[in-house]
């Protein structure tokens, strides 16, 4: 098993004939991943190397019954596509666009937690990797193998560094998911954390934060309450000033809230390992599964 | 983009918001035309973005012409906390009788629009909120719903704010959550909201952080942009469109991703070291978007080892490779580099750094050891 992403996927890119639309579409196909079709308005009748090109969503769902979408166009059409994905009965939308104005991106998670059965991750992510199933998203899927780690993360090169870290240990990955960098992500870490939980294959739960918001302290308190699986933490910004945004824009120390030092003593303070480094991270996972296993 | 007070109030005006009258001026013969549109007695309020300008003899009444001009040339120029004054805002002087504190903050941790009110203005509200909690109502507002009557009425009661005042207080709140939506606020702070002595209120302050993210809607706001407090390293990255942030210390720092690179600076500063920079290089970076990079690490003076942290997704080792051998031809870097690629086209980037054979560049197999050998290149040559 997996999470979010399998064989079971029927994904629909919208801007899948801009430059890196193509590019990743067709990277992920290469993968085994089920791409049914592309949207970009005005374009409908067109394909992409043999994907059909619609004009709606709702056109591409209906003709192709596609079940996942993954968001490519740039900032000032992204929340437009992901409401229309959510409308037209795309059950899980993956949206990679960086640079989603704030206001944006928090009207479309009010509206979409009004939904039944509909999920955003990103946006500002890397997107959703289920080794040897599908791969839905920019992961460089080459680094990763089949396995028992379940990742998920606010970065995306981070999450690279610590499953490579992982992956010379001879850890393999049932998924994953790069929630993103922005302020207002579609899934937290406890959705996805949740989803681990209750994944038979995951055995272990790395997740990868950074400086700004609550999301880890938040998660602190879920993994303590909810959480069975070992879960070994990583949180990036320690030598972030404040007042500062560090690339992304969720990654900024306001005043004294949202540190690294806070995030990590509130997950520690729940019995989660935090590792120093990504290397310490993968120690940390590599002590904890070896004493799984006896 | 945090925004200067007179910015703020202009942005308040449009939205209806009340605000004493005032004029911008970056002379003293600017200050005095401005003190005759604006009549007197008159304030002079030096803008920087910083707080405490106050008690740093940055804001000064001036009863008439003269005292004005004695003012304006004290202020202009000076020096607040490390930002030196270059603009003023001549204001009309108000009669202040009661002094609140209203605010709408983007609440990342509950998804909504936060609205706060308290009586308890003029202050430092995080020590009043930390004295007194209750001191400060809050409501949480749907940002689909928008702000309703009942959201100003509900917090003027709760707050406790004059009797005669909850009306005009609460339609207040209501156009600064006005302002807050339609001009891509992430912040509206106001702090005196003040009560006249004819009991109409007036935003005394205003502070208020746009989201960069959404200014391609509002071209307006991006020429509001105040570059006179921009570092010189972070100007230059802007203009190439880098991510960069300066801090103190000498290890010059690139990297791909904001979260790599943020983990970079950590591992150097664990093994001993103090980074100079935070460099984004972004996904996908060109050669020319590197040797660019490299130009603005540099030239930063402090800088005296330079450590590449690359983990290639979509961007490709080989690219890095060949943007930092073009950097060499170009501007000759006399300190060390450090260099550590793993990822997409990782075998052909370490091939072209080996073949050109550049003099100071070391190759490290692992972030770890890369952070090591930098700290200690950096260390023997300070």
């Amino acid at each position: 098993m997996s999470v979010l992403v399998d064989k079971d996927t029927r994904l629909c890119v919208s801007g899948i004939t801009g430059r890196e639309g193509t590019f990743h579409s067709l990277n992920n196909r290469r993968y085994g991943t089920d791409v049914v079709a592309g949207v970009t308005p005005g374009k409908g009748g067109q394909d992409v190397e043999g994907i059909p090109v619609f004009n709606t969503f709702h056109e591409a769902v209906q003709e192709t019954q596609a079940n996942t979408a993954m968001v490519f166009v740039p900032p000032r059409f992204a929340a437009d596509s992901i409401l229309e994905a959510a409308d037209a009965g795309i059950s899980l939308i993956v949206a990679i666009t960086e640079g989603i104005p704030a206001h944006d991106e928090l009207r479309v998670y009010n509206h979409l937690r009004r939904l039944d059965g509909v999920r955003l991750v990103g946006p500002n992510c890397p997107g959703v990797l289920s080794p040897g199933k599908a791969n839905v998203g920019i992961i460089p899927a080459a680094f990763f193998s089949e396995g028992n780690v379940g990742v998920v993360s606010r970065s995306g090169t981070l999450t690279y560094q610590i499953g490579n870290e992982l992956a010379q240990r001879g850890f393999g990955n049932s998924s994953i998911v790069g929630i993103g960098g922005d302020p207002v992500p579609g899934s937290s870490f406890i959705d996805i954390i949740a989803l681990f939980e209750a994944d038979p294959e995951t055995e272990l739960i790395v997740m990868a934060g950074e400086i700004g918001g609550s999301a880890e302290e938040e998660a602190a308190d879920y993994i303590a309450e909810h959480v069975s699986k070992p879960v070994v933490a990583y949180i990036a910004g320690f030598t972030a000033p404040p007042g500062k945004t560090m690339g992304h824009a969720g990654a900024i120390v306001s005043g004294s809230a949202g540190t690294a030092v806070a995030k990590a003593e509130a997950l520690e303070a729940r019995g989660v390992r935090v590792g120093r480094t990504p290397t310490e991270v993968a120690e940390v996972a590599a002590e904890i599964a070896g004493s799984l296993r006896r | 983009m945090d925004l200067l007070e007179y910015q703020g109030k202009q942005l308040f005006a449009k939205h209806g918001v009340p605000v004493p009258a005032g004029k911008n001026a970056h002379s003293v013969d600017e200050a005095l035309a401005a003190g005759d549109d604006v009549g007197f007695p008159c304030v002079v309020k030096a803008q920087v973005q910083i707080g405490g300008r106050g008690k740093a003899g940055g804001i000064k009444v001036a009863q008439d012409k003269d005292e004005l001009e004695r003012h304006a040339a004290q202020i202009i120029g000076m020096d607040i906390r490390g930002f030196t004054v270059h603009e003023v805002w001549i204001e009309e002087a108000s009669d202040i009788e009661l002094e609140y504190y209203a605010a709408v903050i983007f609440d990342r941790a509950a998804k909504k629009p936060l609205v706060m009110l308290s009586t308890q203005g003029g202050m430092d509200i995080e020590e009043v909120a930390e004295r007194d909690p209750t001191a400060i109502a809050r409501l949480h507002v749907d940002p689909l719903l928008g702000f309703q009557e009942f959201h100003g009425r509900r917090l003027a009661f709760e707050a406790g704010v004059a009797d005669d005042v909850v009306r005009p207080i609460g339609a207040m709140l209501k156009t600064l959550y006005t302002t807050f939506v339609a001009e891509d606020a992430t912040l509206v702070e106001v702090n005196p909201l003040v009560v006249l002595k004819d009991r109409s209120v007036k935003a005394l302050d205003a502070k208020v952080t746009l989201d960069d993210n959404a200014l391609f809607r509002h071209p307006d706001n991006a020429q509001l942009r105040n570059v006179s407090h921009e570092d010189e390293q972070e100007r230059m990255a802007r203009e190439r469109g880098l991510t960069y942030v300066k801090l103190d210390g000498d290890v010059g720092i690139l990297g791909n991703g904001a979260g790599l690179v943020m983990s970079t600076l950590d591992v150097v500063a664990q093994v001993g070291g103090d980074p100079a920079n935070f460099l984004d290089a972004g996904g996908g970076a060109r050669a020319e978007e590197i040797t660019s990079a490299v130009e603005v690490i540099l030239s930063n003076p402090k800088v005296t080892a330079v450590l590449f942290n690359i983990f290639g997704g979509i961007t490709r080792c080989d690219e890095v490779a060949n943007g930092l051998i073009a950097a060499f031809a170009q501007i000759k870097p006399d300190v060390p580099f450090v260099v550590r690629l793993d990822g997409t086209n990782d075998e052909e980037g370490r091939k072209l750094l080996a073949d050109a054979q550049l003099p100071n560049v070391h190759t490290e197999a692992t972030m770890l050891d890369a952070a090591r050998r930098v700290v200690e290149l950096a260390g023997s040559a300070s």
